[in-house]
């Protein structure tokens, strides 16, 4: 389990903190999102887990057990994570690159066993990326690049895993298939907890929403409480109607428009 | 793309025996092949002993020391910067090197074993200052990568400055050693030198070769390692101090020899290198025989005319890189 307690995470020579008292957890078995607009405190959130952000105040804890106190690699062996951006210097073989994953298990030098090999198979079966096993890094499209470092965070075998925003650049499809996927990962007993802009999706798919503005907890607990247009208007400052969606039945939401005007530019002088 | 092969191993270092016997046999005075290891044993014409033991070997053993530390140091610090352009020199090592030798040039030091050891000195010192200006204009306490970069080119470029202000009032006799000294050679080797980097690259490079699979995490991305567990700032720094201490080490021992460490491990992984513990060892290997062969054509091509080593590397390097570089972009 993933648990944040009045977390407060600063950052030198800035305002203010980005995140600012904080408390929320991500149960084992449940798929937890969340979401908020951009700097409101989800990335540093993500970073305070990975103790690579100052935590003045607060703990973030996984299973109970603080991470400051963890060193770097039972920290990895606990927790996975699928940064919100990462690019290759060098591309490598996916198979390679999954079997990155195990490095928390094997340090420095021991060589692969047959127990980590199969963590690798797993890992590529469950993200659906077998088929590339073989492929380069660099050759892949954005939706098989996002679930090859899927796989492998899953080759960890860490039971809480967070992603962020991990379906941005990703047509309709892909992003479906990859909260499938997570839904089933969380099914399947691990504490997953989601980074994401996808406010519908999310609230299909999430058991719990944690919706952060300007750092503080702004609205926490299932969709259906958390989907709610007065709120999420003030905090995205912009006009939003929520409804059922009548083919799914989940909490939806659709901005409105705001039409903007602007000055008629100036014909240039041509003679 | 094509795996690497194990039996790539044999033919790597085969070639660099090979180009060290042509290299050890080659010069004004021809040694047949087949009368080296008699010389080496001390049989045989006096002579051919003297130019053998004394002369060409450890000329041919420096080179190819000077080459495997540069392709070792380059493939460690491309894959800990994330970055295919990097190379040993970037990092300001061979600005504060050189400000060290010129210093003591300037000064009229005349002793091998003083230039040596001030050049390795301000090697070092510009890495050490490289890393503070990181810290202070990085935007944490934490150095990250990229502005450990810049660091070091805006060191390099500061060095080069301290070098034009320092020889502007010295000798023409010592502008002209400091001069070769900057163009690289290994015409001074000496079993001493090639011993002590021997040793540093033993104790760096070997060192470099434990972390290697830290590389490996720490070339995708400073979150991403993190997430792996790597303590991605310590890992960092200490790929960069190994690295740059092997390289202080290259120009202590042969002045500067460029774009070795920046192709070198490119070659090695156009033969399907990718993990880092190989590829160090790889880029060593070829980096040591084309600084032997080069430095073979340095003192042959135009002979009884030396080139400077330096030159010879960066003629053949700048064609490559430019391949490279359409490849990459």
């Amino acid at each position: 389990m993933i648990a944040v307690t009045d977390l407060v995470v600063s950052y030198p020579r800035a305002r203010g903190n980005a995140v600012d008292g904080v408390t929320f957890a991500a149960e084992r078995g449940r798929l937890t999102a969340l979401a908020g607009p951009n700097g409101s405190g989800k990335s540093s959130i993500v970073k305070a887990l990975l103790r690579r952000a100052d935590t003045p105040r607060g703990t973030a804890t996984i299973n109970g057990t603080d991470v400051r106190t963890l060193s770097h690699v039972e920290l990895a062996r606990s927790l996975a994570v699928v940064p919100q951006r990462e690019d290759a210097a060098f591309p490598a073989q996916v198979r390679e690159y999954v079997a990155l994953g195990r490095y928390p298990h094997l340090g420095l030098w021991r060589s692969p066993s047959r127990e980590d090999e199969i963590a690798v198979d797993e890992a590529l079966h469950h993200a659906g990326v077998e088929d590339l096993a073989l492929r380069d890094t660099d050759a892949l499209s954005g939706g098989e690049w996002q679930r090859v470092r899927i796989a492998r965070a899953l080759a960890q075998k860490a039971l809480a895993l967070v992603l962020d925003e991990p379906t941005t650049f990703l047509d309709v499809a892909h992003e479906m298939a990859i909260f499938e996927l997570l839904y089933s990962l969380s099914r399947a007993g691990l504490a997953v907890l989601l980074v994401s802009h996808q406010l519908n999706l999310v609230a299909r798919f999430a058991d719990s929403m944690v919706l952060l503005d300007h750092g503080k907890v702004a609205i926490r607990g299932t969709p259906a409480e958390v989907m709610r247009a007065d709120r999420l208007e003030s905090i995205y400052d912009w006009p939003v109607v929520v409804s059922r969606d009548p083919a799914v039945g989940a909490p939806s939401l659709v901005p409105l428009r705001r039409p903007m005007q602007l000055p008629h530019p100036k014909q240039s002088d041509q003679t | 793309m094509k795996g690497f092969r194990d039996w790539y191993w044999l033919v790597l270092a085969a070639l660099l025996v090979a180009i060290s016997l042509v290299a050890v046999a080659t010069g004004a005075v021809a040694v047949p092949l087949g009368n080296i290891l008699d010389a080496l044993r001390g049989r045989g014409d006096p002579t051919a002993i003297a130019i053998v033991r004394d002369l060409r070997f450890p000329r041919v053993v420096l080179g190819a020391l000077v080459g495997a530390g540069l392709g070792a140091s380059g493939a460690a610090l491309q894959g800990a910067l994330r970055n295919p352009l990097a190379e040993p020199y970037l990092l300001g090592v061979s600005g504060g090197a050189a400000v060290g030798a010129v210093i003591a040039f300037a000064l009229g030091a005349t002793s091998d074993a003083v230039i040596t050891l001030a050049s390795f000195v301000g090697g070092i010192a510009a890495v050490f200052v490289a890393l503070a200006v990181a810290r202070v204009g990085g935007r944490s306490t934490r150095a990250d990568m990229r502005t450990l970069l810049i660091a070091g080119v805006i060191v390099g470029a500061f060095a080069n400055a301290a070098i034009m202000v320092a020889l502007a009032n010295a000798s023409p006799n010592n502008i002209r050693g400091a001069l070769w000294w900057m163009m690289g050679s290994a015409v001074d080797a000496t079993w001493t030198r090639a011993g002590w980097l021997a040793l540093s690259l033993l104790l760096a490079g070997g060192a470099l070769v434990y972390f290697a699979r830290e590389i490996d995490v720490l070339s995708l991305g400073e979150d991403a390692a993190a997430s792996l567990g790597v303590d991605v700032e310590r890992a960092g720094r200490r790929a960069f101090l190994l690295s740059a201490l092997i390289a202080a080490a290259t120009v202590a021992a042969a002045g500067l020899i460029g774009f070795v460490g920046l192709v070198v491990p490119h070659i090695a992984r156009a033969m399907g290198l990718r993990a880092h513990r190989p590829l160090i060892l790889a880029s060593a290997l070829v980096a040591a025989t084309l600084v032997v062969a080069a430095d073979l054509a340095a003192r042959t091509v135009d002979a009884p005319t030396e080139l400077p080593l330096g030159a010879i590397t960066a003629l053949l390097g700048v064609p490559f890189f430019l391949i490279q570089l359409r490849r990459i972009t």
